[in-house]
């Protein structure tokens, strides 16, 4: 009896499959008038609270507004978005409005033809947002997304444990920086928590430091050139090494993921590590993975990567990046300004009001209402470049190559020099 | 004949567009420098394969692949088939210590891999708090190049001996009291009984059951995947691990999918051989003479 049944739920599923593909094919015809009937098919990746809320709120207000607009939301959690967008993209059928970081991951789907180019659908209104938002969107001069999110990584640190190590200034320079990890290690504290299972935390490090040595220049040119066998390049792996060779990480580092229940961010929310290198989220994940759920509270600080003596790179340039939707090549008319929409002022002081997005429209920056979300939008705000992180801003492989290379010097098995022609091979493939 | 064709098509529908069409589409792109949009044009012969084949994390996905059978074979079947004959003994609470050993097998491979980070939690995890107990420090088993391959074969064995002690077990009891009577009769010991009667009437389920030991090792990767991501530094990566990396971190599609090429034909290849040399005797009849044997 089962057999049968399984056979004849299998012949169903055949059945339905093959509905699917005929109304899969009927959809494919664009909606090109903004008025007619139309479905938007969303994908993001706050599939959360705060934001998860706060997103289908402005769905429901976009669609009570314009009756022949639906929007069906799909929240995954960003894991799952990335093998999901993947097999979408291969196939060649993107959803309508989707998560985006920019960059190289971008770069690739406009080379594949599979977003739309918004240059000139969002020109009356782009003028809002801060500029260094939408650089990584920007291919070519053309933009292809709008960022709803921007941030800054730095150094997030335990106000007490600092105090308690007679640590009283932040350290502005890398030599500083060294001495205070000296001096936290020799008060029994563990100076720095680092995900080393996860290799994208330990990345920032060298990168930060090739941006503090060469400049935001040398960055650029490096992924122009397809070479990062330059000085400038080996010497920030030596300065890495210089800190690696402090063992300043916590114990069984290189096993840790990021926001597991032992990983950087719990070991920093329990008062285990004195400091983090991290983007703009690191509060939220510090207080969600720490056994109170609240984190550290006012004893969490935040200072600018510092430094490197003698280098080209202004303490002012940030490293960082956001989060933002493009639009899918078969996107229905109403898509461009559902986004507009979702980007108005009110709509961002919403979601910046959350504590989860740091908005990019200028005139929100206001709704912020942590202190420690206020001091990374204020460093950000008054930082004279940008960049965006190399595993999101090089194309997927060199950016991989990145994060494998740096996690193989953290952990000893590489020196600096190998490390660079590892990453240049790699670009050069590509 | 119509019937039968009627009676087939859905699963061979099926078969087709799952298992066959995939292996032709992936051995199609393993010739081709492919990011996975739109088509592969890029037309590079056998590039991919010499490439795989002199990456030292690929070579290395061998090396562990090799180990970890090697493991297998000599540690954990050998402990399985032992708790297999222990438990067919007569013993109060038997039933309960063959649920108990089959219970790991039960869970998914995902649910094992969470539930031994906790475990192996360098700062609180159960492990850390025994070998503190004992005088030990195994606290970061998971974060030691050195160490971490035999903490994953510790936990694939955790996971696996029960179901190779279920087999066992079941083999076993397959054996005619007769036998065993008849050779303690005629003054075999218990070595002897178990060495010179048990263990060749047992020959065709460990032969399965080293078979399927084998083909899982070569295509290890939930496990690997939630304990370690492959690493520290691709030191517990196995082949469906840098497969994944490729395909789906680093948009080469073409490369990955000469790497799930070559996993594919390490296990056609194995699994003919052992068909045609060591399991003949066992399925003879069944395959060999197409199960119309007089």
């Amino acid at each position: 009896m089962t057999a049968h049944l399984s056979r004849r739920s299998l012949l169903g599923l055949a059945g339905a499959g093959a509905g699917a593909l005929l109304l899969g094919a009927c959809g494919d015809d664009k909606a090109d008038d903004p008025n007619a009937p139309q479905t938007i098919n969303w994908w993001h990746i706050q599939n959360t609270e705060p934001m998860l809320p706060v997103w289908a709120a402005m769905a429901k207000e976009y669609e009570a507004a314009h009756s022949n607009v639906k929007v069906t939301i799909q929240p995954l959690e960003n894991e799952a978005f990335k093998a999901k967008l993947t097999t979408a993209t291969q196939a060649g059928s993107p959803p309508d409005l989707f998560q985006s970081w920019g960059g190289g991951v971008l770069k690739q789907q406009v080379d594949a033809g599979l977003v739309k180019d918004l240059t000139d659908d969002v020109k009356p209104w782009i003028g809002n947002l801060l500029p260094a938002s939408v650089q990584p969107f920007t291919i070519d001069g053309k933009i292809y997304g709008v960022p709803f999110d921007i941030g800054m990584v730095g150094f997030w640190y335990n106000k007490d444990l600092f105090a308690k190590a007679g640590v009283t200034a932040a350290p502005k320079t890398w030599t500083e920086l060294l001495a205070a990890v000296g001096r936290i290690k020799a008060a029994g504290v563990v100076p720095i928590a680092l995900a080393g299972k996860e290799k994208w935390p330990g990345h920032y490090y060298w990168a930060y430091l090739a941006m503090r040595i060469g400049g935001l220049g040398a960055l650029q040119q490096a992924a122009k050139d397809h070479n990062f066998d330059t000085p400038d390049f080996v010497a920030a792996g030596q300065r890495l090494k210089e800190l690696v060779d402090l063992k300043p990480f916590q114990k069984g580092f290189l096993g840790a993921g990021y926001g597991t229940p032992d990983g950087q961010a719990a070991t920093m929310g329990n008062g285990g590590a004195a400091m983090e290198l991290m983007g703009q989220w690191a509060p939220s994940v510090q207080a969600s993975s720490s056994t109170s759920k609240k984190g550290l509270g006012d004893k969490l600080g935040f200072f600018p990567f510092p430094a490197v003596d003698g280098g080209k790179g202004s303490v002012a340039e940030a490293f960082g990046g956001g989060n933002g939707f493009t639009v899918g090549k078969n996107a229905p008319a109403a898509t461009v300004d559902f986004l507009k929409a979702l980007l108005e002022v009110g709509n961002q002081r919403k979601a910046a009001a959350t504590g989860a997005v740091l908005p990019t429209v200028k005139e929100a920056v206001d709704a912020i209402k942590d202190p420690n979300n206020k001091t990374v939008a204020e460093t950000l705000a008054s930082a004279t470049g940008f960049q965006l992180y190399l595993d999101q801003a090089y194309p997927p492989a060199v950016g991989q190559q990145v994060n494998d290379s740096v996690a193989e010097l953290i952990a000893g098995s590489k020196t600096p020099e190998q490390i660079v022609k590892d990453i240049t091979t790699v670009a050069k493939s590509q | 004949m119509s019937t039968i064709a009627v009676f087939l098509a859905p699963a061979l529908v099926l078969f087709l567009l799952l298992v066959v069409a995939p292996i032709l589409v992936a051995s199609y792109a393993s010739v081709f420098k492919w990011n996975g949009f739109g088509l592969p044009e890029n037309n590079v012969g056998l590039e991919n394969f010499t490439r795989a084949f002199g990456d030292p994390t690929f070579r290395g996905d061998l090396w562990r692949a090799f180990l970890l059978i090697a493991l297998s074979l000599v540690i954990q079947l050998p402990v399985s088939l032992g708790l297999a004959m222990l438990l067919n003994q007569k013993l109060s609470g038997r039933r309960a210590y063959r649920l108990l050993f089959f219970a790991p097998y039960v869970l998914s491979e995902v649910t094992t891999g969470v539930l031994f980070t906790l475990v192996f939690s360098p700062s609180r995890g159960l492990g850390e708090g025994l070998a503190r107990w004992l005088g030990a420090d195994a606290g970061a088993i998971f974060a030691d190049p050195d160490t971490v391959l035999f903490a994953l074969f510790l936990v694939i064995s955790w996971k696996y001996f029960g179901f190779h002690m279920v087999l066992y077990l079941a083999g076993r009891q397959g054996i005619p009291r007769e036998l065993t009577e008849a050779a303690a009769t005629d003054g075999a010991g218990t070595w002897q009984v178990f060495r010179h009667v048990t263990l060749p009437l047992l020959g065709p389920t460990i032969r399965i059951s080293i078979f399927l030991s084998v083909i899982g090792t070569i295509q290890l990767f939930d496990m690997v995947w939630v304990l370690t991501g492959g690493g520290p530094i691709h030191s517990s990566e196995t082949m469906a691990v840098t497969m994944y990396q490729y395909g789906f971190r680093r948009f080469e599609v073409g490369y990955a999918s000469a790497i799930s090429m070559v996993m594919f034909i390490l296990s056609l290849v194995f699994a003919l051989f052992y068909q045609r040399y060591v399991l003949r005797r066992d399925t003879e009849g069944a395959i060999t003479t197409r199960g119309v044997q007089g």
